[in-house]
């Protein structure tokens, strides 16, 4: 168990609208060991992005425990949760979410901010993040001048440039062709073969959930199979 | 500073926006400078009696009621007054209303005497004033103004003077012209009609034997202020209290007469800011809605509420307070053109610090609300579907 990443203990999850009580999540447990990656599949609405969000902090459970890179995240208020996922999270979304505004090296610089480093070193971490996902030469490009394949890869460079625990995927591959898709999944299966680094991957895709470790199946707020 | 490339970015996000939010700034402060520079100078008009070589003395209580003539005699004995002269407002205009003249009934002598460092008038045309009754020496940009000569014989009517015919129409004999020696007096002698005090208060069917204010030059500059005191202690408890003044505020208290200049420049200034806080803060929370997966995403990084709510904050001063320092800017450059415009009136910068204080405010009132949306985001909803 100490060598587990990720560990949820009777874990649930319940939104409330109004009156309705949706049961998201219920009595889960799981545990991911460092260095593993994973796929998480199932249909709409089984929970698997409610589990990633609780993975990647955004989120608190109902009830359970849920640990992950050593601490325990249910315990946590919004501004150590903030804290928490700088130092230990990056995240990667299907619509790569970059800030139209800035070129890939200032997005990729974002999460830099947060850090005591000079601007210098900030540069300089950016484009070796960029230059690992093989993408230095768009360094100096706005989000709107990149293919949908370029610019999840500056997303990729953005969630790892400050080394976080684990990467946290939420269908990193749905806004992609088969090419570029392939290419994505080949570079994270990289970087946890190469680089050690944990990944929790939401998906739908059959052949993108090939290249993770394990797969997990989700259904109806639980887990149904594992793989 | 390291935030600022990000606050800089996000602020031209959309450049037309920004540019058309920039430019309302910038002429609200462009006026919020001028105006509050006028209303300081009226507030403030010259930082003291003290240093004043010429005074003005005018009825305590309004500049529109007269003073015994008699009081001139009195003036002249208070210890410091070197000279003393009177003159009454004619209220006069050249055939139409809108000809304003400024036509002033002066004490050859003494007027002369105390000008004598301001004005330049032949010994020709001189002579011919005092040898003529109803003389008058005109500034020479006045006669230029209406094509005079010396020799015409010019009707002015008075809005106020009736004669004993009952007549407003008073007729004067041009027979000389004067300039100024400062060339910076020049737009504020331009109008000015001087004849004799003596055919005016012979002729005026009421109010003889009073005038309407007393100059006087002060022998040691240093000492006006008691020189001040003095002429007013003079007078105090009489049924003509009066207040001694420097003679440059003396445009500022006329000016005053139109009414309280403060509040008009205040309630001006009021309507524009009113309009520009609706407008900046419309932009402001249009921006931020705009940007809400974009903050999301800055929360998911790590970025704190208390940091979103700093840049949002962040992001308003620098829109503010740039188009406050130019608005501000271009007022500071604009001050001259104004001194031209209102003759007499001494302008300066002190107003315009307060400028910028205003600007942040601005900001803060603008930004605030935004900016608690931006620190209350919910990561999760505010992904919802697209992510």
């Amino acid at each position: 168990m100490s060598d587990a990443i990720v560990s949820l203990v009777g874990v649930s999850k319940r939104y409330t609208r109004g009156k309705q009580h949706v049961d998201v999540l219920q009595n889960l447990s799981l545990d991911i060991p460092r260095g593993e990656f994973v796929a998480l599949m199932g249909p709409s609405g089984s929970g698997k992005t409610t589990l990633l969000n609780l993975i990647g902090g955004l989120d608190t459970p109902t009830s359970g425990a849920i640990t992950v890179a050593g601490q325990r995240l249910d315990a946590l208020g919004g501004s150590a949760l903030a804290h928490w996922r700088a130092h230990h999270v990056g995240f990667v979304f299907q619509f790569y979410n970059l800030m139209p505004m800035l070129t890939a090296q200032r997005n990729v610089e974002l999460p830099l901010l947060l850090t005591k480093l000079g601007a210098a070193q900030r540069r300089a971490n950016a484009l070796a993040a960029l230059t690992l996902v093989g993408i230095a030469d768009r360094a100096k490009h706005k989000p709107n001048e990149l293919s949908g394949g370029q610019a999840q890869r500056v997303a990729i460079a953005r969630a790892l440039v400050a080394d976080p625990t684990i990467l946290v995927c939420d269908e990193p591959t749905g806004d992609l062709d088969r090419k570029s898709a392939d290419e994505v999944l080949e570079l994270l299966q990289t970087l946890n073969r190469e680089h050690g680094k944990s990944i929790v991957m939401v998906t739908h895709d059959p052949k993108a959930a090939e290249f993770a470790s394990r797969q997990l199946h989700m259904d109806k707020g639980a887990l149904a199979e594992v793989r | 500073m390291k935030y600022f490339p990000l606050i800089w970015a996000t602020l031209w996000r959309k450049k037309t926006r920004t540019v058309f939010t920039l430019v309302s700034i910038v002429i609200a402060f462009l006026l919020f400078g001028l105006l509050e520079t006028i209303d300081y100078a009226f507030a403030h008009p010259s930082g003291g009696v003290s240093g004043a070589n010429m005074l003005i003395t005018i009825n305590k209580y309004s500049i529109t009621l007269s003073l015994p003539f008699a009081d001139a005699g009195e003036i002249r004995s208070v210890p410091g007054v070197s000279e003393v002269t009177w003159i009454t407002w004619f209220g006069g205009y050249y055939q139409e209303a809108k000809n304003f003249v400024f036509v002033l009934p002066i004490d050859t002598d003494t007027y002369f005497s105390l000008h004598r460092g301001d004005l330049m008038v032949s010994d020709a045309a001189m002579q011919a004033f005092r040898a003529t009754r109803t003389g008058a020496l005109v500034n020479v940009a006045l006669m230029k103004k209406f094509g005079w000569k010396v020799g015409d014989k010019v009707p002015l009517h008075s809005t106020i003077w009736t004669q004993k015919n009952g007549s407003l129409d008073w007729t004067f004999d041009i027979v000389g012209d004067y300039d100024v020696k400062d060339p910076s007096q020049a737009s504020q002698q331009a109008s000015t009609f001087l004849f004799h005090y003596e055919l005016f208060d012979e002729g005026r069917s009421f109010g003889k034997g009073n005038v309407g204010w007393f100059e006087e030059r002060v022998e040691d500059p240093a000492e006006s202020a008691t020189v001040s005191a003095r002429i007013d202690a003079l007078f105090a408890n009489s049924s003509d209290e009066t207040k001694t003044q420097p003679a440059k505020d003396f445009a500022l208290a006329f000016i005053k007469q139109l009414g309280d200049i403060g509040f008009v420049l205040r309630a001006i200034l009021g309507a524009v800011f009113f309009t520009l806080l609706f407008l900046t803060g419309n932009t402001m929370m249009q921006s931020v809605r705009e940007r809400i997966p974009e903050l999301a995403v800055l929360k998911t990084l790590g970025f704190s509420g208390g940091t979103l709510l700093a840049l949002v904050i962040a992001e308003s001063l620098l829109l503010c307070v740039t188009g406050a320092l130019a608005g501000l800017g271009l007022s500071w450059l604009a001050i001259p053109i104004a001194k031209r415009a209102l003759q007499g009136v001494d302008l300066s910068a002190a107003a315009l610090p307060a400028g910028v204080a205003v600007a942040v405010l601005l900001a803060l009132v603008v930004g605030l609300p935004p900016a608690l949306a931006a620190m209350r985001l919910n990561i999760v909803e505010a992904l919802g579907g697209k992510r």
